[in-house]
């Protein structure tokens, strides 16, 4: 096991975890943010430079610091490493620039956009931007491709994190799309815009961090936050079938994988279920998801405390009768 | 004049044939080396002569060749990086084309030194010419058997090929290199691993420069003290100069690294002094990604010490009052030069030449480039001088590979040594045609 301390926080972990996995696993608030790393999927990470952190102490053997700021999710752990993220003001200035240069072509049509409220970019922007752009060029654009039926890239909105190419590198038979062009006119497309075909193309919609790919079944039926998250799974051939149902009304919108707080799926599912099974009688409901109460789509759907119960584990003798005896409010009144 | 030890035989005629070659001494390394030399003991020679890398980095080549891991079963490789694409720098194109069996015999004594049963030359696209004459020369070197099987008898087995680029600069990075090479897309790759432990096809591999190949030919022949003799300090042996700009013998030279700077641009052995007689107003001394220094930091350190051609001379200083040899692309600018219209020049090959993987090239290059434009045709604001300055630090070290910084410096030098240049485009909001003007409102001492 090696040790690390991350912003004055020690934990142990043991050989070949990245920097960015100790953080993770100190909690949500210790992580450095991260655009293009996805756990799930081999040899992402290292492109969009915003998880980087400053290594204050290399390690025991060699306690120098490391020069320059380096990619947390792509750096091993060292014993007696110390990083610093948050606490470092020269890092989170240069985080700040990061933000800014992804944010310089972006087109920021988050009012039309289907992503806005779980788009990665938002968040980030939010707590790591600065507050208003400098850049004051034209924006690059592109047109709107369709991949196949159900999934639409609008690369204008894009910021080469190279998620979807890894899924279609490492999920499916064989790959379409690609990074076409270098630069800042580098696209991701298809060989003339042929068509993406097979059962987990679905899934580049999952890691997406915004909204250039997206669900053709929902664009524009509804705003994130006005739909209502619930787990559910069904009986599938192809994939684990267990996902999120986004509800408005009786009606399932749409279908994805479970997000955790990274925004990563738990398991990636395949196109039969997040396109074709859109009727509730087609799933088991298991409850409410849990969405982090940071994020707007749980604003004034749960408290934000609130555990929901899991009903496979919780239903057995572990379960404890809530205490619904009235109490009063102020206990020094009595 | 100085010792030559890579173009001491460029000027006799038919040096590019294989016949005039051996009988000017060519292949005696590998005679040397393969008959009486263990790998170590090439090695060894190397690193005494303390020969750093020529391509850019200057990273000491005898420890890079030992760091090379050496599983057992696994393939090594050599490959040469003759992607020279750097604005300013052609002195490897100059010894491919002049003397491509120095290149041919030098990679086959670097191979038998490290193992290596494969070698690669990958050419710049561009340089099409030389791929031809690169690989007749290889020709010639199979049928006069220092290549292929057995070579001389010593059971040493060795193959080489030639490796056309597709013409982007970013292959000249050592991992993009190496994806270009294996016929993917040539964008870096996030280090560690590094290439001596996974390179090219995931086995341990060396990527050098072509001088620094070449180098190992002199090295073998006449020991590694003999190299480390030559040159000043940690700068050892002879470096090729690509002399371009305003003076009045552009060329390829080569040098004792040791040499004034001063010596270097006025004498008549060298550059010859600036033409027309004019006044010598910048230089950027190691090719477009080094920072640029004004006249009187490229003569003298702000010690007041004369400076040198050396890796350590040239950096004297920091980034503050110094550059960096880089790889010997040497571009003096006269006192007409516009160093605001140069910069925009070289923000522009930037931008173009960045592979768009990771965000603050990708986005900055091109930022910084359309900010230039509009400073350059005197539509540029205060703001946007502190602007470019904040953004040329956030690129600086963010990135991948050193494409981001190679970059942002030459956009901090010029801002931290020609910042009234820039003001004037700003303030009178046309370029500066009449330099006089230019000086006698900024009141620099001409």
């Amino acid at each position: 096991m090696l040790k690390v301390t991350i912003d004055g926080q020690t934990i142990e972990v043991p050989e070949g975890t990245t920097i960015l996995q100790a953080a993770r696993m100190l909690g949500p608030e210790v992580a450095p943010p991260a655009m293009c790393y996805y756990s799930k999927l081999e040899t992402s990470g290292g492109y969009c430079r915003t998880c980087i952190v400053k290594v204050s102490k290399g390690s025991e053997k060699d306690p120098r610091p490391m020069p320059k700021p380096v990619a947390s999710c792509r750096t091993m752990v060292m014993d007696g490493m110390e990083v610093q993220n948050k606490t470092s003001p020269e890092l989170v200035e240069a985080r700040k620039g990061v933000v800014e240069f992804l944010l310089a072509n972006h087109p920021l049509d988050c009012p039309i956009c289907d992503q806005a409220g779980e788009c990665h970019l938002q968040d980030l922007s939010f707590e790591h931007g600065i507050e208003s752009t400098r850049y004051e060029f034209e924006r690059r654009t592109f047109k709107k491709i369709d991949l196949g039926p159900h999934i639409q890239l609008h690369m204008t909105r894009c910021i080469l994190c190279y998620r979807c190419v890894k899924v279609a590198d490492q999920l499916t038979p064989e790959r379409y799309h690609g990074v076409l062009n270098r630069g800042d006119v580098s696209e991701i497309s298809t060989y003339i815009e042929k068509s993406i075909d097979n059962e987990f193309s679905g899934n580049v919609i999952d890691v997406c961090p915004v909204g250039a790919l997206t669900d053709k079944t929902f664009r524009f039926k509804s705003r994130v936050w006005f739909t209502k998250p619930v787990d559910a799974h069904r009986n599938c051939d192809t994939c684990s079938g267990k996902v999120t149902l986004w509800y408005k009304g009786d009606d399932v919108l749409r279908v994805t994988g479970r997000k955790d707080a990274f925004g990563e799926v738990a398991d990636f599912i395949c196109n039969t279920c997040r396109f074709e099974t859109k009727k509730t009688s087609d799933w088991v409901i298991e409850g409410p998801r849990v969405i982090d109460k940071k994020s707007v789509i749980s604003a004034n759907h749960y408290l934000s405390d609130l555990k929901v119960p899991d009903f496979a584990y919780e239903v057995g003798e572990d379960y404890k009768k809530i205490d619904d005896t009235p109490k009063l409010l102020n206990p020094a009144a009595q | 004049m100085g010792k030559k030890l890579l173009l001491a035989n460029d000027h006799i005629p038919g040096i590019q044939g294989y016949e005039v070659y051996r009988k000017n001494g060519g292949y005696a390394s590998v005679e040397k080396a393969l008959k009486t030399m263990t790998p170590e003991a090439v090695v060894e020679e190397v690193k005494k002569s303390g020969l750093r890398g020529r391509g850019g980095a200057g990273f000491p080549t005898g420890m890079k060749w030992s760091f090379l891991a050496k599983p057992e079963g696994v393939q090594r490789y050599l490959v040469c990086n003759a992607d020279e694409s750097e604005p300013g720098t052609f002195k490897d194109r100059y010894l491919m084309s002049r003397i491509p069996h120095l290149l041919v015999e030098g990679m086959i004594t670097g191979s038998f030194a490290l193992g290596a049963k494969t070698s690669y030359i990958y050419v710049r696209g561009e340089y099409y010419y030389i791929i031809a004459i690169l690989e007749k020369a290889i020709k010639e070197a199979y049928a006069a058997g220092w290549l292929g099987k057995n070579i001389l008898g010593s059971g040493f087995d060795h193959d080489m090929y030639v490796q056309p680029g597709g013409g982007a600069y970013i292959c000249g990075e050592e991992t993009a290199l190496l994806e270009s090479l294996e016929g993917k897309r040539g964008n870096p790759r996030i280090k560690p691993p590094f290439p001596a432990i996974k390179g090219v096809w995931g086995c341990p591999t060396v990527v050098n420069n072509v001088e620094t190949i070449a180098a190992v030919v002199p090295i073998v022949n006449d020991g590694g003290d003999a190299y480390a003799a030559i040159g000043i300090g940690r700068s050892t042996g002879t470096k090729l100069i690509s002399a371009s700009g305003h003076i009045n013998k552009p060329g390829v030279y080569e040098i004792e690294l040791g040499v004034p700077v001063e010596e270097f641009i006025y004498s008549d052995q060298y550059c010859g002094g600036i033409k027309n007689n004019k006044k010598l107003k910048a230089v950027v001394a190691g090719g477009s990604s080094v920072p640029i220094l004004p006249a009187n930091l490229i003569l003298k350190t702000v010690n007041g010490e004369d400076r040198l051609m050396t890796y350590e001379s040239l950096s004297d200083g920091g980034f503050a009052s110094g550059s960096m040899l880089g790889s010997g692309g040497f571009i003096v600018m006269d006192e007409t030069t516009s160093i605001v219209k140069n910069l925009w020049n070289f923000a522009r090959f930037y931008h173009h030449e960045s592979c768009g993987q990771c965000s603050p090239c990708r986005e900055g290059t091109g930022w910084m480039e359309k900010i230039l434009h509009k400073i350059v045709h005197g539509h540029g604001e205060m703001k946007d001088i502190e602007l470019l300055w904040d953004l040329q630090r956030k690129i600086e070290g963010n990135t991948i590979c050193p494409l981001g910084d190679a970059a942002a410096w030459p956009v901090a030098s010029a801002i931290r040594h020609f910042r009234p240049e820039f003001e004037e485009y700003v303030l009178n909001g046309h370029s500066i045609k009449d330099v006089k003007h230019y000086y006698s409102v900024n009141r620099i001492q001409e």
